[in-house]
């Protein structure tokens, strides 16, 4: 029996396939500035915006063009890859605990990374609230109907999701006020509330597909940028958003990787698009994209007259800073733990 | 899955001619007869169940691609993130499966023709990615690469990115594929023994003449049909790839990782036309293997005949 294939045939198919590799390859390996920006789940329609303005302003100042690589997964998972390795220029998480956690862990970030830019690094923020199917057939109007009965609440896990702790805390702000502090009462209060989830989503995107895409529950507790977001996405008039009387202000920090753009060369781009976010162009666009701007005097009033006005409670002023709300909420042993037990 | 489900059908072809055989003498009850009623109800049941889950979600796979019509197909696919998403997943199989038929090849060539202290150890440890899920294959790949991990600082220090990067997701897919190429050869190559290559041994064969002109002859078939099984699943891979991606849009994202990231964006046009590609990939895979097995059945299952 002759060979498997003719000789001539073998040549030309190693050829052929050798030239295809080295072709990918070196498609890969195009020498050009790359910015990798890591951010959390919701953000991949405000960054797709960003990047483009920020791209248009370079190529108007005659700058080098750059590319700009996204990343986007629940905000504690992607903090926990970068503390692996994952080559992150800058990140751009739903909480600073999540940034601390890459200072400490891995020293990537340096630990005053907070001082280093404007408002405490916190470029935009946003808040917390409720999105309800059309004609809220619960009656759903503030955190107490989200305790009663017979209400389905829809909200992803505060242990591996940022926008989950942002919904808890939201939660628990309300009820220290509606009980003026007592321990017992709010602890009850906001166990009632995660009684009433029948599933904890990994991450805050999962929990808005849960709930608009299969139907899942009666209310989802959601940033307000993704609420709207789900109002447009799957038509108007199938939901409506329900603001709450209180919630909290979700600060969204941002940090260059101090480690990696050393590394790589590229502290200069990464710095300047942190500081393109408090440009007027940024700013406008995440009015736009229902972020709430910190420089809301550049953005357009009509972005600006979406955003209801309410009480929000801030997570320094409140709850003493991110260090001790993580620990006494969410750490092991933690008070979610005590009053979070799933139903079997 | 696949495999199973052939094996099933073969058995049951077997099973199922002696006792049309028996039906001659209608008295007799034949040894594994059932009533006809008995065996249309299961045939039924059996082509029902196959239809809900098989063929239906692949069915609403295509509807909901094309939901949009052709237009917003298209467009989907010639988006810039789903061609590098096509790219990055050709180049991974493309260096995942020459890699594993070698060392498939290898592996079988090493069980099957000689012995060994250490041989079933040997079988068994191809066997391993089988049975490791493959959320922790990818784990693995970060504990010994990531950047806390045993190889991670001294990989940094050379400046070469393996986890979260090409590197790490073209080895978590040899991981996951590697069993194909080799599970496929074993058996065959146990089966045709060490005679032919003595013969031509005798006949002053050198060693690699041997293995050129007869040993891989011999394979050739059931060589093919790893490959096939190995390239799919090397392209359909998930959850290993997942934890070494990195989610990296355009760059670290494969063709089912792509998918995921559409569906969470809301895009389900987009998702589901890139989802069917790959039950394309799977459907092309489908058909070459039934071709071998019709065309090709005895070489694939035991020595050629000559």
């Amino acid at each position: 029996m002759a060979l498997i294939f003719r000789r001539k045939t073998v040549y030309q198919i190693l050829f052929a396939a050798s030239f295809t590799f080295l072709a990918l390859l070196t498609s890969y390996a195009r020498a050009q500035t790359v910015l990798l920006n890591v951010s959390y789940d919701p953000t991949r329609e405000l960054y797709r915006d960003i990047n483009k303005a920020f791209l248009a302003q370079r190529a108007a100042e005659k700058k080098p063009p750059v590319v700009i690589r996204d990343s986007h997964g629940g905000s504690g998972a992607q903090a926990r890859a970068v503390i692996d390795g994952l080559d992150a220029d800058v990140v751009t998480l739903a909480l600073s605990a999540d940034i601390d956690a890459i200072a400490q862990r891995s020293q990537r970030v340096a630990a005053d990374w907070q001082s280093r830019l404007p408002n405490k690094a916190v470029p935009f923020s946003s808040t917390i609230v409720f999105l309800v199917r059309a004609g809220n057939p619960k009656g759903i109007k503030d955190w107490d109907d989200l305790a009663k009965p017979g209400v389905a609440v829809v909200t992803p896990n505060p242990k591996t999701s940022g926008g989950a702790r942002w919904n808890y805390l939201a939660a628990w702000g309300y009820a220290e006020k509606k009980f003026s502090g007592d321990d017992a009462k709010i602890r009850d209060f906001v166990g009632r509330i995660y009684k009433n989830a029948p599933v904890l989503d990994s991450g805050a995107r999962g929990s808005t597909v849960s709930f608009a895409q299969r139907g899942v529950g009666d209310v989802l507790i959601a940033w307000e940028n993704e609420a709207y977001l789900a109002d447009i996405e799957f038509g108007k008039g199938k939901f409506e958003i329900v603001t709450p009387s209180i919630s909290i202000r979700a600060e969204t920090p941002v940090a260059v990787v101090d480690a990696n753009v050393d590394r790589k060369g590229t502290r200069d781009v990464a710095e300047a698009y942190l500081n393109f976010l408090w440009s007027d162009t940024a700013q406008a666009i995440a009015a736009k994209n229902y972020y709430r701007p910190v420089k809301p005097e550049a953005a357009a009033a009509s972005d600006l007259a979406r955003f209801p006005k309410l009480e929000l409670l801030t997570i320094d002023g409140d709850f003493g800073g991110w260090a001790k709300a993580q620990a006494t909420h969410f750490g092991d042993k933690g008070i979610f733990d005590q009053i979070y037990q799933p139903s079997r | 899955m696949s495999d199973t489900l052939v094996n099933a059908t073969h058995g049951d072809r077997q099973r199922v001619a002696p006792a049309r055989a028996k039906t001659h003498s209608r008295r007799h009850t034949p040894v594994t007869g059932e009533g006809p009623w008995a065996r249309r109800l299961l045939i039924a049941l059996a082509i029902a169940f196959l239809a809900l889950f098989l063929l239906m979600p692949l069915i609403v796979v295509f509807t909901e691609a094309l939901r949009a019509g052709f237009g917003a197909f298209f467009d989907a696919l010639a988006e810039p993130d789903a061609l590098a998403a096509v790219r990055l997943t050709l180049m991974v199989a493309a260096i995942a499966v020459p890699l594993n038929l070698v060392f498939g090849i290898a592996a079988a060539w090493a069980i099957a023709k000689f012995e060994f202290p250490g041989k079933s150890f040997l079988v068994t440890l191809i066997d391993l990615p089988f049975s490791v899920s493959p959320v922790v294959a990818g784990l693995v790949y970060v504990l010994l690469f990531g950047a806390q991990g045993l190889f991670g600082p001294w990989l940094q220090s050379v400046g070469f990115q393996v986890i979260f990067a090409v590197p790490g997701i073209v080895l978590a897919t040899v991981f996951v594929t590697f069993p194909f190429v080799a599970r496929e050869l074993i058996p065959l190559m146990e089966e045709q023994g060490t005679g032919d290559e003595e013969v031509a041994m005798t006949l002053g064969a050198s060693g690699l003449q041997t293995f050129l002109r007869v040993t891989l002859p011999n394979i050739r078939f059931a060589l093919l049909y790893g490959v096939l099984l190995c390239n799919a699943r090397a392209m359909g891979e998930f959850g290993a790839v997942a934890v070494v991606s990195g989610r990296i849009r355009g760059f670290t994202t494969t063709m089912p990782l792509h998918v995921e990231i559409l569906y969470n964006e809301y895009n389900s046009v987009a998702a589901f036309a890139v989802a069917s590609l790959l039950a394309l990939l799977a459907l092309v895979t489908l058909a070459a293997k039934a071709y071998l097995e019709s065309r090709y059945g005895d070489a694939l299952a035991s020595r050629t005949p000559r």
